[in-house]
């Protein structure tokens, strides 16, 4: 694995570029780690995924505890890991220790002995050694160690615990690393703790890892006062090693962590938005002054995203956002898809995934151009701006 | 013909259905009435164009589903009288109102309403369905205003009585129509009154016309009444038994929500040069099929790809000159053992296909 950055913008954020292996191309980053279940798009299918815009499309995140249950590690094993298993030879994988929509870190059951999660298979406990052979079998392109993620409204006690925890686990990790391993990132976590934060960042910046896991994030903190935590880790951190966060998903959430210095970012919110019938149409062209539109907020939508379950759409033959080059703007209308919606026919899921996805991707894309150009600060503001805009004006109007 | 109720192949996008081959699609009119309803689609420039499906289209008239799925439905003269499953008002769809909604959603081939009985049944209320039905084939050949764009085929009924059938296919012949389907099968049957209704129909259509037997099927029946002289069909079991983890493969079928899946790393299919066969174990594919929507999707995509490759594998092996050795080899993939039922000889035999050479010998009874 291989990480340079490349430009700065406003103080910590940065754009970088990634040779995660898997992936023969470089990644810029800030970029987007796509969601999978047990490897896959919850909804794209492999052969779909190639469409979507490249290279950034080509990193995704899985964690070993999708496959708690199958297939065996031995059959992991004998067919060669994720690359061979999944058919994505060109993709890089990284696997972290937490799954944020079906495997929530459960602090209560976590001991000294392992973490434990909920899941599909009911509450595990997971320990480094076992976690270790799942990411042996697995064989990633990058990794994240074992972590205690604690919620925002920990005790000071249990917050410190969870980061001596976490350190000691990074160490076990590292122990256990197979030597044609993937890239080790070492797990961050503290809590709301500005301290806890800190001094975790310090010990695990003192370990030999090429990158930095930031976990407990997401886990009920406020937006508010995450920017002091999450400084308190980057300032710590050096430089020249790539920064990935789980847990904050939301545009305004990525632009915080962005602003704070981190490079890589997972989001439920494409997942979230598609499962909700939702598609994203907020302006890619900074270029266009933005109009926001009272009608839409009505409906559940607003200058972000449709909902395209509103009658309204029934007969609406344009495309979610003109102008998308994606599959399903280049394919299908909002009115098929409104159709598929309230028939409850998959493909509504599977052409709702692709577009959010791309939609989402070129964000990123317009953060990386923004940071190049040494106005990301601006870029910021105008976006949450625009966001908040209709709802001043909802406010008014009601 | 896969299936796409309600305006899609379960799973499936129309760009994966053209990769796989498949050149038409089904539509089902009673569905697409409701929902988005037919005014709508037309409105928008026809089902092909709403959901962007550049290839063929056929919907069915609307009357299986209506006496299949609700309740108090019920076959007058008139037509089918129902209960509106949006609000429970009592409703008539007549032999003209399915035509109409048909010629609103724009299908290439559409389907007269024909008074279809199971063939479980027996008694007079069969003579009566076949009547009705040429009866109302003229009223569906007067209402179609589209007939220079949609071909309206009829459908043959007549139970499994072989008087009946004939009086039908003489019936609908003689309206000259642009295709023809065996219908009432496909509904609980025995296989050996099933083939020899098929045979008896396919022997009395015209040459020069489709025949489209509905609702069939599995494989296996497709093969044998491929071999009696049919062209068309349609089936929801590719797509739904792949919802439920089974895999078509040549042998018959492969389920993969079995246990023994979970640690095989072969393919699918070794044979079967799709995506999901090139690049997906059996294992992984034990661990997505009924939790995730993946699963369907991959597996829905495989046993498509194997139906339109059975049709393109028939086709060309008539058109070759080898269309018994293709029978035979099929056959023997699938009964190793040489048991072949006894239906598929007797099939076979008629339709003029020597397989003496896989099936084993019967045992004398």
């Amino acid at each position: 694995m291989n990480f340079t950055v490349k430009a700065w913008s406003n103080g910590r954020a940065r754009v970088g570029v990634l040779h995660a292996g898997g992936c023969p191309t470089a990644i810029e980053t800030p970029c987007l780690l796509l969601s999978t279940r047990k490897g896959l798009p919850v909804f794209i299918s492999p052969d779909i995924l190639p469409s979507l815009p490249s290279p950034d499309s080509h990193l995704l995140q899985t964690s070993p505890l999708h496959f708690l249950d199958c297939p065996s590690l031995k059959a992991i094993s004998k067919i060669g890991g994720l690359h061979q298993m999944l058919g994505l030879h060109g993709y890089s994988f990284a696997a972290v220790p937490r799954d944020s929509l079906l495997c929530l870190p459960n602090c209560d059951g976590t001991n000294k002995i392992g973490a434990s999660f909920e899941t599909p298979c009911g509450r595990m406990l997971i320990k480094s050694a076992e976690y270790m052979k799942m990411i042996s079998s697995l064989k990633p392109n990058i990794w994240a160690s074992l972590a205690d993620e604690v919620p925002a409204w920990t005790s000071e006690k249990r917050n410190r615990t969870s980061v001596d925890r976490t350190v000691q686990w990074l160490d076990d990790c590292i122990a256990l690393d197979p030597a044609d391993g993937g890239a080790v990132f070492g797990a961050i976590v503290g809590g709301s703790s500005v301290g806890e934060r800190s001094r975790c960042a310090q010990e695990v910046s003192r370990r030999n890892v090429s990158g930095y896991w930031i976990g407990g994030f997401g886990l009920g903190e406020s937006m508010d006062e995450r920017p002091a935590l999450l400084n308190a880790v980057t300032d710590v951190l050096p430089e020249e090693k790539p920064r990935q966060i789980c847990g904050i998903g939301l545009p305004e959430e990525v632009l915080q962590g962005v602003a704070a210095g981190i490079d890589l970012f997972d989001s439920t919110y494409i997942y979230h938005l598609t499962l909700g019938g939702f598609a994203l149409t907020f302006q890619m062209d900074r270029s266009k002054e933005h109009v926001p539109s009272y009608q839409l907020s009505k409906i559940g939508s607003d200058n972000a995203k449709i909902n395209l379950r509103a009658t309204i759409y029934r007969k609406d033959t344009s495309p979610i956002v003109d102008g998308c080059s994606c599959y399903t703007c280049q394919n299908h209308t909002r009115a098929y898809i409104n159709h598929l919606l309230n028939v409850h026919e998959m493909l509504a899921q599977i052409l709702l995934e692709i577009h959010n996805t791309h939609h989402y991707l070129g964000f990123f894309r317009l953060i990386r151009e923004a940071i190049k150009e040494g106005k990301f600060e601006l870029f910021c503001q105008k976006f949450i701006q625009t966001r908040r805009g209709h709802l001043v004006e909802a406010a008014v109007c009601a | 013909m896969p299936v796409g109720t309600q305006g899609t192949i379960k799973g499936l996008t129309t760009n994966q259905l053209e990769e796989i081959g498949c050149q038409i699609v089904l539509g089902n009119t009673y569905h697409l009435a409701l929902r988005p309803t037919s005014e709508l689609i037309d409105e928008l420039g026809g089902l092909h164009k709403f959901m962007n499906w550049p290839r063929a289209l056929l919907t069915d008239s609307g009357g299986f589903q209506m006496v299949s799925l609700l309740h108090l439905a019920d076959i007058t003269e008139e037509g089918v009288t129902f209960q509106s499953p949006v609000d429970g008002k009592p409703m008539l769809l007549t032999p003209e109102e399915s035509i109409q909604i048909q010629n609103r959603i724009g299908a290439d081939i559409i389907m007269a309403l024909d008074d279809v009985v199971k063939t479980t049944i027996t008694g007079p209320r069969i003579e009566e369905a076949m009547y009705r039905t040429l009866r109302w084939i003229d009223r569906c050949i007067a209402a179609h205003k589209r007939p220079s764009e949609q071909n309206l085929f009829g459908i043959v009924q007549g139970g499994l009585d072989p008087v009946l059938r004939d009086k039908c296919v003489r019936g609908l012949v003689h309206r000259n129509l642009p295709g023809y389907a065996i219908g009432g099968l496909a509904g609980g049957e025995d296989k050996d009154s099933f083939w020899r209704v098929v045979a008896q129909c396919t022997a009395a259509l015209p040459e020069d016309k489709p025949r489209y037997v509905m609702g069939v099927g599995y494989p296996l029946d497709i093969v044998v009444c491929s071999a009696l002289g049919a062209d068309m069909y349609d089936c929801v079991y590719p797509t739904r038994t792949a919802r439920f983890g089974t895999a078509l493969i040549p042998e018959g079928v492969l389920k993969l929500k079995h246990t023994a899946m979970a640690d095989d790393v072969r393919p699918i299919d070794p044979t079967c040069n799709c995506m999901v066969c090139k690049n997906y174990t059996r294992a992984y594919i034990h661990c997505l099929v009924t939790k995730d929507a993946m699963g369907s999707q991959l597996l829905s995509y495989h046993n498509l790809y194997y139906m339109m490759k059975l049709g393109r594998d028939l086709h060309t092996s008539i058109i070759q000159g080898c269309f018994p050795e293709f029978v035979c080899g099929f056959l023997q993939k699938m009964f190793p053992k040489g048991d072949v039922p006894e239906w598929v000889c007797n099939a076979m035999e008629v339709a003029g296909i020597d397989i003496s050479s896989c099936c084993a010998p019967f045992s004398s009874s």
